[in-house]
């Protein structure tokens, strides 16, 4: 079964004739610098200042919660009498029994991390596995997998959350139980937009092609299918992460949170239990709660930077964007020598 | 060597209209034989079946009634992994059969390495460099990183001929692989599955529009209407000689610069008038019944 | 030059000195120098290889082109129905909006890629005629929508199919359908009819004579067939590397073409019933005997047989 073999010698000829080093040197002629060879590359945003901004604070946030706990105190430890405001040795006083806020908050904004993530790649994959797998299936599956999705959709999350947890022991309620029981019920309006997006993506011939040129399934989902979701699957983790924080700090403050660690919720609710507001200690809850709102913020401004990337028309922009800004100057220089209000081109180029 | 049978091939598909689902025929009882070193052209109305009998062929849909059958020289039949080997197919449209995503290079370097026609990384390389030159996309280095948006239509056609061809198939399904060319490379194309498939024995089913080339480049032309047979036969025999109203009228429908103008002055032709219930077979030599289950209309070309 | 109606030229789109650069690596120049003027009522052909810069050079005519194309030099000019001239690169993209499809649309090459894969053709009709006639009741909506897929021969019940539940040719009319929806002044047809066969591209082109008679718009038609641009184009531009190298009309063109290209291109279709035409490019194998016909004129032996 040769088709191509008895041509092979031929064609290497002929292609040394036309171009020598096309056929001499193939891997020593590799591919111009600078030039994607698979799309992967495509999938990085470009750099906006709001981009820059939430990266700033997503990563800022992350690092403090990753290596602050190294820096600090124990949190736990009893510093002095109580409710002192910010000072050299307390930069941000400590707790209505003494406990240093600081060391309090780097280990709870690692604790919320933990459960961001965790929640996040739980509720990602789960979506996944029901959104993609079940449409590029079909049929039997796809129906099941969509019926499923949408009972979970219209399961009321936050009651339906509080009731679990409430249900559950005190005790066993550890941070993997809430991170389960907030992944499940959190992944399935991902879900369904995943379901739309493959649809659309599995009736292109591409797929077919693919399919006919003997690719397996799971290398058709893997490599041809999901490349073309990356952007939707990234935005949706993102989000995914900051529901979760919310949600986990709207159990903790009500006093449903993990038992067996500190996050940015458990300390809003021993700041609520103790007062702080009603004695005016600024110190103890407003810093958790700055950090879940910047947090928050920085990743959905992240988020909209994907966004971006999920629009195939932004994508050819991305890919060239140092290009297009060339062509964007020579073009306004060109508007500007035509005497015409050419700013405009520019514009569009740019854009 | 490998042939390909199609008997009585029939496929529904059912479409909404309101809430009410029709169903739709788009095969009605089709039969065709596929046989090594010949191409078969496959002409017809837009809407006729041509692309939904590839699909069956590749696997891709399942029919609703009649078989497939895929033998090797000696008779055995071929099953599901190999099938893939040996059956390959060019899309009709190639701005929706690339992946956005990919380089070129990964579009034809994939069936190589799966069908395992290549040792070595470089070696698949310099194959899909050559690939591309036959398809005269040079200088192929320059077309290898690119990504299908960065092509013209007639660009991506042609890596969607060279994909197909990549893995050495031995059953070529090519839906309209030249529509979007320009002639010369058009027929150099053309020139090329021919020189494959005398060489190498292909059996290729060429589906197509154009009435010149299908004459030109196949061994037998089909032709199809409303998902029926409705005329058969050697090529120079049914351009030349045509029998059935559809294929009188599509011959005279041929585009012809001495007679400029045509468009406007003729009339349209009521089409739902003309009847697809018989097939003109010129192996036979006679009419046969169309859209009937039978194992005749095969049965009388093999006879 | 004539004009199917033979009445003075009225010029609609002016390019001038049009060059598009498409700044990758190694920079292509797509279109170069290009000069055209497009007239009322006019069809205008559009033909030339494969690569040369035909939908590069429809793009830019509709601003649709995108980085790293540039426009490095030119002007494009569209003169309106009322009398203004419009200078299509200096449009606000407000403007632009309203200006596309509204006055001038395009039938895009590849059908699947230009049609939304998740929506019916039913709601892609509409939502194209709401976004430029947004008052438009549903009825009238339904009719025009209904009217318009008929002209192009595609049965109203498929309004309620989805893009990949039609077949290639299907696809390809509704696109064309979409891009009659608004009765343009200008209609930017790329190969539109590669996967219809020639009695329904008949139909069709018939389709869009007759309107261009009762409308007056002007077609530019880009395809590779060049016997057909012959038969229904007033003016055929040829296209070679990015460059019009010829634009003459039809009949001038098919008598004498002054270019070389332009006569080797003419020469080079095989012949329907005539024997093969000579090859002008043939690609890889220049020299490649006539395929030997060994069953010409017999039926195909059958695999029992060849057992
Ligand atoms: N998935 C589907 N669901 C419903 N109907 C379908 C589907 N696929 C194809 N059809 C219908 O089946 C008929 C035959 O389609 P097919 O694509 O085989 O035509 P074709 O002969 O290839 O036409 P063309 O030359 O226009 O490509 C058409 O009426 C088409 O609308
Ligand atoms: N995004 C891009 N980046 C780089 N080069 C491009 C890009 N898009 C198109 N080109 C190149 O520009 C040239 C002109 O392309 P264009 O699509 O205009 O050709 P065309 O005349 O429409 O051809 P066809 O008849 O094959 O559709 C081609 O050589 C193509 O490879
Ligand atoms: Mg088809
Ligand atoms: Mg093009």
């Amino acid at each position: 079964m040769t088709n191509l073999e008895p041509q092979t010698a031929a064609a290497a000829q002929a292609a040394q004739a036309v171009d020598p080093h096309v056929d001499a040197a193939p891997s020593e002629n590799p591919v111009p610098e600078g030039r994607p060879r698979a799309g992967w590359r495509s999938l990085v945003p470009t750099m906006t200042p709001w981009l820059a901004i939430g990266l700033i604070l997503v990563v800022g946030i992350s690092l403090f919660g990753l290596i602050g706990p190294y820096f600090v105190g124990d949190p736990r430890q009893i510093r002095d009498i109580g409710l002192t405001g910010p000072s050299g040795e307390f930069p941000l006083g400590t707790t209505q029994i003494g406990q240093d806020v600081l060391a309090q908050l780097a280990y709870a904004t690692r604790g919320s991390l933990q459960i961001g993530i965790i929640v996040g790649l739980l509720a990602t994959a789960l979506s996944a596995v029901f959104g993609i797998y079940g449409a590029y299936k079909g049929k039997f599956l796809d129906e099941s997998f969509s019926l499923l999705t949408n009972v979970f959709l219209v399961i009321p999350g936050l009651p339906l959350v509080i009731v679990i947890s409430g249900f559950v022991p005190r005790e066993s309620r550890g941070l993997w139980t809430i991170a389960v029981v907030l992944a499940i019920t959190s992944w399935a309006g991902a879900a369904r937009v995943l379901r739309a997006q493959t649809l659309s993506v599995r009736n292109r011939d591409f797929v077919a092609a693919s399919q006919v040129s003997g690719e397996r399934s799971w290398r058709v989902i893997v490599v041809e299918i999901l490349p073309n979701l990356l952007p939707l699957l990234a935005a949706q983790f993102v989000f995914a992460v900051i529901a979760a924080i919310l949600g986990e700090a709207g159990l903790a403050f009500i006093g449903l949170g993990a038992s067996n660690s500190s996050t940015l919720g458990t300390m809003l609710f021993y700041a609520q239990n103790g007062f702080a507001l009603a004695l005016g200690a600024w110190w103890w809850f407003v810093p958790p709660g700055l950090i879940i709102a910047l947090f928050g913020m920085g990743l959905s401004l992240v988020n909209f930077s994907i966004d971006e990337l999920i629009n195939p028309k932004l994508k050819n922009l991305r890919q060239h964007r140092k290009r297009a800004r060339r062509a964007a100057r020579l073009e306004r220089e060109l508007a500007r020598s035509t005497r015409r209000a050419g700013g405009d081109t520019a514009k569009e180029s740019v854009r | 060597m490998t042939s390909v049978r199609v008997t009585d091939l029939v496929k529904d598909y059912s479409i909404r209209t309101g809430l009410k689902r029709t169903r739709l025929r788009a095969v009605d009882h089709v039969n065709l034989e596929l046989v090594p070193g010949r191409t078969v052209a496959l002409v017809g109305e837009s809407g006729s079946g041509k692309s939904t009998i590839a699909k069956i062929l590749t696997h891709m849909e399942t029919p609703t009634s009649g078989s497939v059958d895929v033998r090797l020289d000696d008779g055995t039949a071929v099953h599901k992994a190999r099938y893939r080997r040996e059956v390959q197919m060019v899309f009709q449209d190639p701005f929706a059969s690339l992946n956005p995503f990919h380089s070129i290079e990964h579009h034809i370097a994939r069936p190589l390495r799966i069908h395992k026609r290549t040792a070595n990384a470089a070696e698949t390389r310099q194959r899909v460099l050559e690939m591309l030159e036959r398809v005269n996309l040079t200088p192929a280095s320059n077309f290898a990183p690119r990504r299908p948006h960065e092509l013209s239509g007639g660009q991506r056609q042609r890596v969607a001929i060279a994909r197909a061809l990549a893995p050495g198939a031995q059953v070529l399904i090519a839906d309209e692989p030249v529509s979007m060319l320009d002639v010369s490379i058009r027929l150099g194309v053309l020139n090329l599955l021919g020189r494959l498939q005398r060489e190498d024995s292909l059996a290729v089913l060429y589906i197509t529009h154009d009435l010149a080339t299908a004459r030109h480049f196949s061994d037998e032309i089909t032709v199809l209407y409303r998902g029926r047979v409705v005329e058969r036969g050697p090529s120079d025999a049914v351009i030349l000689d045509p029998h059935h109203e559809y294929t009188k009228l599509l011959a005279l429908a041929a585009p012809d610069p001495e007679r400029p103008g045509r468009v406007t002055s003729a009339d349209p032709v009521d089409r739902a008038a003309i009847d697809n219930s018989r097939c003109y077979d010129h192996f036979a030599g006679e009419w046969v019944e169309a859209g009937v289950p039978s194992g005749d209309a095969v049965g009388t070309a093999g006879r | 030059m004539t004009t199917a109606t033979g009445a003075a030229l009225r010029p609609v789109l002016t390019v001038e000195d049009l060059t598009v650069v498409y700044e990758s690596e190694e920079p292509v120049t797509a279109v170069k120098n290009a000069d055209l003027t497009l007239h009322r009522g006019e069809i205008l052909g559009l033909a030339g290889e494969s690569g040369c810069g035909k939908t590069t050079l429809a793009y830019a005519v509709n601003r649709l082109h995108r980085p790293p194309a540039r426009i490095a030099s030119g002007r494009i000019t569209f003169h309106d129905k009322s009398g203004e001239d419009i200078d299509i690169l200096a449009l606000e993209d407000k403007e632009l909006r309203a200006f596309r499809w509204n006055k001038l649309s395009m039938v895009f090459q590849g059908a699947m890629n230009a049609l939304n894969p998740v929506t019916t053709v039913r709601a892609q009709l509409r939502d194209t005629l709401l976004a430029h006639r947004p008052g438009m009741s549903r009825k009238d909506v339904r009719e025009r929508s209904e009217d318009v897929l008929r002209r192009v021969g595609v049965d109203t019940r498929r309004l309620t199919s989805y893009p990949h539940e039609l077949s290639g040719g299907m696809r390809q009319r509704v696109m064309i359908a979409m891009a009659m929806l608004l009765e343009p002044q200008i209609m930017i047809m790329d190969e539109p009819t590669t996967a219809l066969d020639v009695v329904v591209q008949r139909d069709i082109l018939r389709e869009i004579v007759r309107l261009r008679d009762e409308l007056d718009f002007a077609v530019v038609f880009i395809t590779h067939d060049l016997p057909l641009l012959l038969e229904i184009s007033d003016r055929i531009a040829v296209m070679l590397a990015g460059e019009i190298v010829e634009l003459e009309s039809a009949q001038r063109l098919y008598r004498g073409a002054a270019h070389p290209y332009t006569r080797r291109l003419l020469g080079s279709f095989p012949s329907l019933s005539g024997s093969r035409g000579a090859f002008i490019r043939t690609g890889v194998d220049e020299t490649a005997p006539p395929l030997p016909r060994p069953y010409a004129g017999q039926r195909p032996p059958t695999t029992e047989e060849r057992a």
